[in-house]
């Protein structure tokens, strides 16, 4: 962890000398390969271990480049020339190999022979055991996103001999194999763990939340909290192409407009996760790319509690006068991709995709008129102080336009430290914003959680038995299976007749870049420097 | 010399009330706060299982009373608790970030004195000149241009478009390591080492934030200089001393600015103190990695042992600021005393 003045200085003439004086990056960053790539982001690291309680989604970024999974994912190009990785292609990190047993309930992997953590030793089935059992006992958000691909207890997981590992389900299912590729089940060096760990804390909490033990493409070589990471490459990593990139630098630069001098003046290489704003204003002068998140929607959803919304004709209404395009430009600058005004015929399983609605007025109040409310109604409209920066432009652009119809609405500001239990846990909210993405990029995923009866983010408290019931049928079926893309359809057709969440568009996550290239789109929106290059 | 020591004993034990009330009131507040920690921590995808575990393991399952035994139990071995969002002891924390927030708000203190006293002496002797009228047009421009204004037009023209100041990232750019370390101030650090480079390296990041925070708080010294002064100079020892035939710089700062002075130095422990907790705009746009901004994020993420370190740091920290304050008043003005209290 610790680097001396006079050590980092002999490592940085040793990876090309540039390092020397102050903005020396700037020249650096035309010369051909990039030794040190400098990165600001307006986030802050709290530890390098993803499985510890409190571990923030900044720091999932450690577990991705300090340690390899068993699996990773590929990378594709989206339509829009972007570069993504890509949730179909699973590709090998620490596994050479893998099969999964005709009823799909037995996966046997088969760990690469050279693959070695970074202290030199082995990496062994029985490391895979012992961080896989961690995982889904320390609780919280590991163990979820664990449950997620039906790992629930250790008993599930089997180290046969030193490089083979087996995995028991308790029912097939197409989430196991892309949930091997989450951050979540990293794969820690389990002797080194283990020797530092106590009665008290039998999973060595304490040791790596302050040190990693990984055989992942980079190390830390120092972690200043609150201030910087500094990843130095792992010369031996088995686990994929050696990345160009020999040090990474992390800075939190909390302020935006600091940032983006930074990145248009070229002293970082890259500012992560930039505002819509500064994204459609910096196009002209750096490299931005904006990328749809995937499976991620920004919705305004209809409580179904409240009694105007338990009318069809009200929500209906409600969709065609929506502003769709007015939010999309002054709330989201233009960045992500629209959710309305799609076709009506549901032609594939594509999602998110746009419903068919648009903004006429004429319709909305023709609705309305066929309702039971026809003279309108006051109803409260509550956003998250935590995400005022798109939902307070678009509550009140919506606010404006139901007050055409005789809706009238107040709008409420919940502390972001509240929102969670009110919106979320006691789902009280007559209408409100939302904003649920998925990280399994299936649409069956998505209703999981926001469409099915009581789940976390079904705000809307959305019951629909056709519904609850096809996506549990769908969720954990292969999508290659003749029957799943007709219970997708029908699944959509219901929900978007019922319309308990009305999308409004697909948020981007927003990056410059100045200096660097290879940047590519990852769905847990942390930047994954192992394919970045030079200019 | 033994009375002055029993004095400032007292004065100490006194200040152990207010200690207490302080922890007191903290733990309270804290757990007054709305939301929940173990819901924030647990994640957005938490379900019931895995909020109740996050419960347990930060302890809150247990009652109020029982948690505050704890806490105080803990502070009577100097144990501060862990702060849940940087996941460290408070005390490092504390003592990581309480003298980065020093170094600026000092260095920033001693750049407005060093302008602002020459500044309202020179108004209240040369009163309705034009340096009267600079003094103005500067006081109001410094109170009413809010500090991140300041803070990023100055990064915008001297960072951005000149290039003269090096790139906005906290107390020292990445290619130098921070000296080792013994008070925590890069400055002092860096010349113990006897590192020059480092010394200047910490100093051209220091020159933003400390004039934009010297910029606002120029604006009461300089005001309460130029007020005090006055009222000094017009009073009648003053007119004695010139009908003694006294020299005029004797008269201005031997007499004038002496006695001036004890409303000035009031107003610079207010400014001071104030400056220390509430220079949260400046820290982020600078990148400085202060108390201010550590709080404040602590507050979001109602991170009990965080806030309530850092509300006992300040409090202690203004206990012994008022405590040197007490004591340079009886150094301006031997009238006084310690002992008569």
């Amino acid at each position: 962890m610790h680097t001396d003045r006079r050590h980092f200085l002999k490592l940085t003439a040793a990876a090309g000398g540039a390092a020397m004086t102050p903005f020396a990056w700037a020249t650096r960053a035309d010369a051909q390969g990039l030794e040190t790539m400098v990165v600001a982001s307006g986030q802050t690291i709290n530890s390098l271990d993803l499985h510890r309680t409190g571990t923030n989604r900044a720091s999932y970024q450690v577990a991705i480049n300090c340690y390899d999974r068993l699996v990773g994912f590929g990378s594709r190009q989206l339509p829009t020339g972007e570069m993504s990785y890509d949730y179909d292609t699973i590709v090998p990190e620490l596994a050479e190999s893998w099969t999964i047993s005709d009823d799909g309930l037995i996966l046997t992997f088969t760990l690469k022979p050279d693959a070695t953590f970074t202290d030199g030793s082995p990496v062994t089935a029985a490391d895979v055991k012992w961080s896989f059992d961690r995982a889904v006992t320390v609780g919280g958000f590991p163990s979820t996103q664990m449950r997620a691909g039906g790992f629930f207890r250790p008993d599930q997981f089997e180290a046969v001999d030193d490089r083979t590992f087996v995995l028991r389900l308790d029912y097939p299912s197409k989430l196991s194999l892309p949930n091997l590729a989450v951050p979540v089940p990293f794969i820690i060096n389990s002797a080194v763990a283990k020797a530092n760990a106590t009665e008290a804390d039998p999973w060595a909490m304490e040791f790596l939340h302050t040190t990693t033990a990984g055989s992942g493409a980079y190390t830390v070589a120092r972690w200043d909290q609150g201030q910087q990471i500094v990843y130095d490459r792992n010369d031996a990593w088995t686990g994929g192409p050696l990345p160009e990139i020999r040090r990474v630098i992390m800075r939190e630069v909390p302020n935006n407009s600091t940032r983006r001098a930074l990145v248009e003046r070229g002293d970082v290489q890259v500012s992560f996760d930039i505002p819509d704003r500064d994204a459609s204003e910096l196009v002209d002068t750096v490299d931005v790319f904006s990328t749809p998140i995937e499976n991620c929607i920004h919705c305004a959803c209809l409580n179904t509690k409240f009694e105007p919304f338990q009318d069809p004709e009200v929500r209906k209404a409600i969709a065609h006068a929506i502003p769709y395009e007015a939010i999309f430009q002054s709330a989201a600058y233009g960045r992500g991709a629209p959710m309305w005004g799609g076709a009506a015929e549901i032609a594939d399983t594509a999602w998110p995709r746009p419903f068919p609605y648009a903004t006429d007025m004429d319709k909305a109040r023709a609705h309305l008129e066929a309702s039971s409310f026809a003279s309108g109604f006051p109803v409260q409209m509550s956003i998250s102080l935590d995400l005022a920066s798109w939902m307070e432009p678009t509550a009140l652009l919506i606010q404006e336009s139901l007050g055409q119809l005789g809706i009238t609405t107040t709008v409420e500001r919940i502390p972001g430290a509240n929102w969670r239990t009110v919106a979320l846990v006691e789902k009280s909210l007559d209408f409100h914003l939302e904003n649920f993405g998925g990280w399994l990029n299936t649409p069956d995923y998505y209703f999981f959680w926001a469409y099915q009866k009581d789940r976390l983010f079904n705000s809307s408290n959305y019951a629909n038995e056709e519904v609850h019931e096809l996506t549990d049928r769908a969720l954990h079926m292969s999508m290659d299976d003749p029957e799943w893309a007709p219970m997708i359809k029908r699944m959509f057709e219901i929900v978007i007749d019922d319309l308990p969440r009305i999308p409004l568009y697909q948020p981007a996550l927003n990056v410059a870049v100045n200096g660097a290239s290879g940047y590519e789109f990852w769905f847990h929106r942390q930047l994954d420097p192992r394919r970045m290059t030079g200019a | 010399m033994a009375g002055r020591v029993r004095a400032i004993g007292l004065r100490l034990a006194q200040t152990v009330p207010v200690i207490i009330g302080v922890i007191v009131i903290s733990f309270i507040l804290t757990r007054a706060l709305p939301g929940d920690p173990a819901v924030y921590f647990a994640g957005a995808m938490a379900d019931e299982q895995s909020i109740q575990q996050v419960r347990e393991t930060l302890g809150l399952d247990k009652p109020l009373v029982a948690q505050f035994f704890l806490y105080v139990g803990d502070l009577l071995q100097g144990d501060l608790g862990r702060s849940i969002s940087t996941g460290q002891p408070v005390l490092t924390d504390l003592a990581m970030r309480l003298p980065a927030s020093l170094e600026l708000t000092l260095s920033a203190l001693v750049l407005s004195c060093i302008i602002a006293i020459p500044l309202g002496v020179l108004a209240a002797v040369r009163q309705g000149s034009w340096i009267d009228h600079l003094c103005r047009v500067l006081v109001t421009a410094g109170v009413s241009l809010p500090t991140f204004f300041t803070g990023i037009l100055l990064v915008y023209v001297f960072y951005y478009l000149l290039g003269w100041a090096p790139s906005p990232l906290g107390r020292l750019d990445f290619i130098y390591f921070e000296p080792p370390r013994v008070t925590g101030f890069y400055l002092i650090d860096s010349l113990i080492a006897g590192d020059l480079e480092t010394f200047a390296a910490t100093l051209r990041q220091l020159a933003l934030p400390t004039i934009t925070l010297a910029l606002f708080t120029l604006a009461p010294i300089a005001r309460m200089t130029r007020a005090a002064m006055l009222q000094a100079l017009s009073s009648d020892y003053i007119r004695t001393a010139r009908a003694a035939g006294l020299s005029r710089g004797k008269i201005l700062f031997g007499y004038g600015l002496r006695n001036a002075l004890l409303p000035v130095v009031t107003t610079l422990g207010m400014v001071f103190s104030f400056v220390l907790g509430a220079n949260v705009l400046v820290e982020k746009v600078f990148a400085w990695p202060g108390i201010g901004s550590y709080a404040v994020e602590a507050l979001v993420a109602s991170d009990y042992a965080a806030v309530q370190g850092f509300v006992l740091a300040m409090a202690f920290l203004f206990v012994t600021l008022n405590l040197i304050i007490d004591l340079s008043y009886a150094l301006i003005d031997p009238r006084i005393g310690f002992d008569t209290k």
